[in-house]
C-alpha cells in the first residue's frame, strides 16, 4: 500500500460544506474534485495535509443534477466545478467564477453524462453539419 | 481611472506550444483580471475506459502527454496494482524510478530551453535542447522510443536494463551534467535572465498552498511538498529532500527546475547503486474491483489518477487531474497586477501542458 486513503460518504450538501470548511480551517489543501457517473453522479472532494489524504464523497441524483459550490471556501475549486458542469452537466450553484458552460470549448454538451454510444452518434451528427 | 480593455491571449501565441485562451483585462498596461478557458484539444481520453480493457488503458494513459508520458503510464499501473493488490518486483520499481527521473530531466531541460526562448535568449534555448538530446538517446536505447515508451504494464515493466547499461547511463548523465552546468549557471547568474524573471509573477507561500499550486510552482513559493515523498516506486529507499526556493517569482520557479535536474541525476545514481537483481514483472490475473487515488510527482507537479474498477475488464472510471490543471488558479492569481508584457513569461513558468490538462 503506497498510502492510506480514507473516504467518508456525506449525506447532505450542508454537511459537506461544513466538512469542507473544517478541512480549510485545519490547513488541508484541495487536491481535486472528481465526478463519476454511476446510477448517480459520485462527486469526490479530496484533500491533503502533510501527505495525509482524505476524501469526502457526495452523491448527486441523475434526475436533479445540482450541487453547491465550495469555491467560497477553496477558491481553486472553480476549475473543478466548471469542469464538472461542462463535462457532466451538473448545475453548480454559487460558483465564484462561473463560465456558464464555456470553460471547455467543446461541441458536445456534457459528454461524460451520457452513454458512449450516444456520444458517438452526437459526434457523427456534428461532423455531418 | 483608465479604461478597462480586454486583450485576447491565445489560443495561438509564440510562447505557447499548445493552445490555451485567456481573456486578459487591463487598465493601461496593468493586468487587472485574467480568465482562462480550455477545450481546444479536448480528446475525452478518460471515456475510453468503456472501450479499452484495463491493460490496454495503460497505452492510452501514456498518450495523455508527450513529455511526461512515462509517468502517466506509471501512475495508471500503480493505481491498478493497488486495487488488485499486486506485489510489483523491486527491480521493476527501481526501473520505473530511473525512467521517471530521466523524464523529469528531459522535461525540465526542455522547459528551460523554452524559457530561454521566451526571454529572447536563442543560443541558450538551442544549447539546452542539445543537452536534452542525450536523455532522449537513453530513452531510445532502453525503451525503443523517444516520446512514447510503452514499457509500463500492470504488474511491472516490459523491458529490463542490463546492469552494465545502467552504469553506462550514469556515465552519460555525468557527461550531460558537465555540459548542463555552464547552461545552468547562465540561468542562475545571467543578468538578462534574472532581470526578466525576478520579481515577476509573484505568488506568496500562503496563496500557493491555498490555491492548490503543485510542483515547481509550489516549491518556488517556499512550500516543501513533493509527492515523491509518499514513497511510491523506489523513492522510499532513496535519499532526497524537495527542492525549495523562497523568492516566489518566475526566477524561483526556474531555479527549482535547474536544481531538480541535478537532483534527478543524483536519484538515478542512487537507484543504479541500489537496484536489486530479479524479475521485472508479476503475472496479473483477474480484473480490478475497487478504487484508488494514485498520486505521483510529475515534472510539472503532483498528478492524481482516480480509478474505479467493477470486477470486469473495463473500469467504471479513470480520472486524471494533471499538474497544469491544478496550477490554473495560481496562474490567475500571479497574473493579477502584472504588466501586460510579463504575461507570456508568467504563463510559461507554470510549464503549461494543455494536452495533459484537457486529456
Amino acid at each position: 500500500m503506497i498510502e492510506k486513503q480514507e473516504t467518508v460518504t456525506i449525506a447532505s450538501q450542508d454537511e459537506l460544506l461544513k466538512k469542507v470548511a473544517e478541512m480549510s480551517s485545519s490547513g488541508y489543501r484541495l487536491v481535486l474534485i472528481s465526478c463519476t457517473k454511476l446510477n448517480h453522479f459520485q462527486v469526490d472532494y479530496s484533500f491533503d495535509k502533510n501527505y495525509e489524504f482524505r476524501n469526502f464523497r457526495f452523491c448527486v441524483p441523475v434526475e436533479k443534477p445540482e450541487m453547491k459550490s465550495i469555491s467560497s471556501v477553496f477558491t481553486n475549486a472553480f476549475t473543478y466545478e466548471n469542469e464538472i458542469h461542462d463535462l457532466f452537466g451538473i448545475e453548480v450553484h454559487g460558483l465564484n467564477i462561473n463560465y456558464g458552460g464555456k470553460f471547455y470549448r467543446i461541441n458536445i454538451k456534457a459528454p461524460f453524462s451520457t452513454l458512449k454510444k450516444a456520444v458517438a452518434v452526437a459526434a457523427t451528427e456534428e461532423g455531418k453539419k | 481611472m483608465p479604461k478597462r480593455t480586454i486583450i485576447p491571449f491565445g489560443p495561438q501565441h509564440p510562447v505557447l506550444p499548445e493552445p490555451i485562451h485567456l481573456d486578459i483585462a487591463i487598465r493601461d498596461e496593468k493586468v487587472v483580471e485574467a480568465i482562462p478557458s480550455l477545450g481546444f484539444i479536448h480528446r475525452g481520453l478518460e471515456l475510453l475506459v468503456d472501450k479499452k480493457d484495463f491493460n490496454d488503458m495503460c497505452f492510452v494513459a501514456e498518450r495523455i502527454c508527450g513529455i511526461c508520458s512515462f509517468i502517466h503510464g506509471q501512475g495508471y499501473c500503480q493505481g491498478i496494482e493497488e486495487i488488485m493488490n499486486v506485489q510489483v518486483p523491486d527491480r521493476a520499481k527501481y526501473l520505473r524510478t530511473i525512467w521517471a527521473e530521466l523524464s523529469r530531466i528531459h522535461s525540465h531541460i526542455l522547459w528551460l530551453g523554452l524559457a530561454a526562448d521566451a526571454a529572447g535568449f536563442e543560443s541558450l534555448f538551442m544549447h539546452s535542447w542539445r543537452v536534452r538530446e542525450k536523455v532522449l538517446d537513453i530513452f531510445e536505447e532502453t525503451t525503443g522510443g523517444r516520446v512514447i515508451f510503452g514499457v509500463n504494464k500492470v504488474g511491472g515493466v516490459k523491458r529490463d536494463i542490463e546492469n552494465d547499461v545502467l552504469k553506462r547511463i550514469v556515465g552519460t548523465l555525468k557527461d550531460m551534467e558537465a555540459e548542463f552546468k555552464p547552461l545552468a549557471n547562465v540561468f542562475i547568474d545571467d543578468y538578462s535572465i534574472k532581470h526578466r524573471f525576478s520579481n515577476v509573477g509573484m505568488l506568496s507561500k500562503e496563496d500557493a498552498y491555498k490555491l492548490g499550486a503543485v510542483g515547481p510552482v509550489l516549491r518556488g513559493s517556499g512550500v516543501s511538498i513533493d509527492a515523491r515523498k509518499l514513497g511510491y516506486a523506489a523513492y522510499k529507499e532513496l535519499n532526497f529532500e524537495p527542492i525549495v526556493e523562497n523568492s516566489c517569482d518566475c526566477y524561483a520557479r526556474t531555479i527549482v527546475r535547474v536544481r531538480e535536474v541535478y537532483q534527478s541525476v543524483d536519484l538515478i545514481k542512487q537507484a543504479v547503486d541500489k537496484i536489486p537483481d530479479g524479475p521485472i514483472d508479476q503475472k496479473v490475473t483477474g480484473s480490478p474491483n475497487g478504487e484508488f487515488f494514485s498520486r505521483l510527482e510529475q515534472p510539472r507537479g503532483e498528478v492524481v489518477y482516480y480509478m474505479r474498477g467493477n470486477g470486469t475488464k473495463n473500469l467504471d472510471r479513470y480520472r486524471v487531474r494533471t499538474p497544469t490543471f491544478s496550477n490554473i488558479a495560481p496562474l490567475v492569481k500571479m497574473l493579477e497586477g502584472c504588466e501586460l508584457a510579463d504575461v507570456p513569461v508568467i504563463i510559461l513558468t507554470i510549464d503549461p501542458c494543455i494536452s495533459c490538462t484537457e486529456r
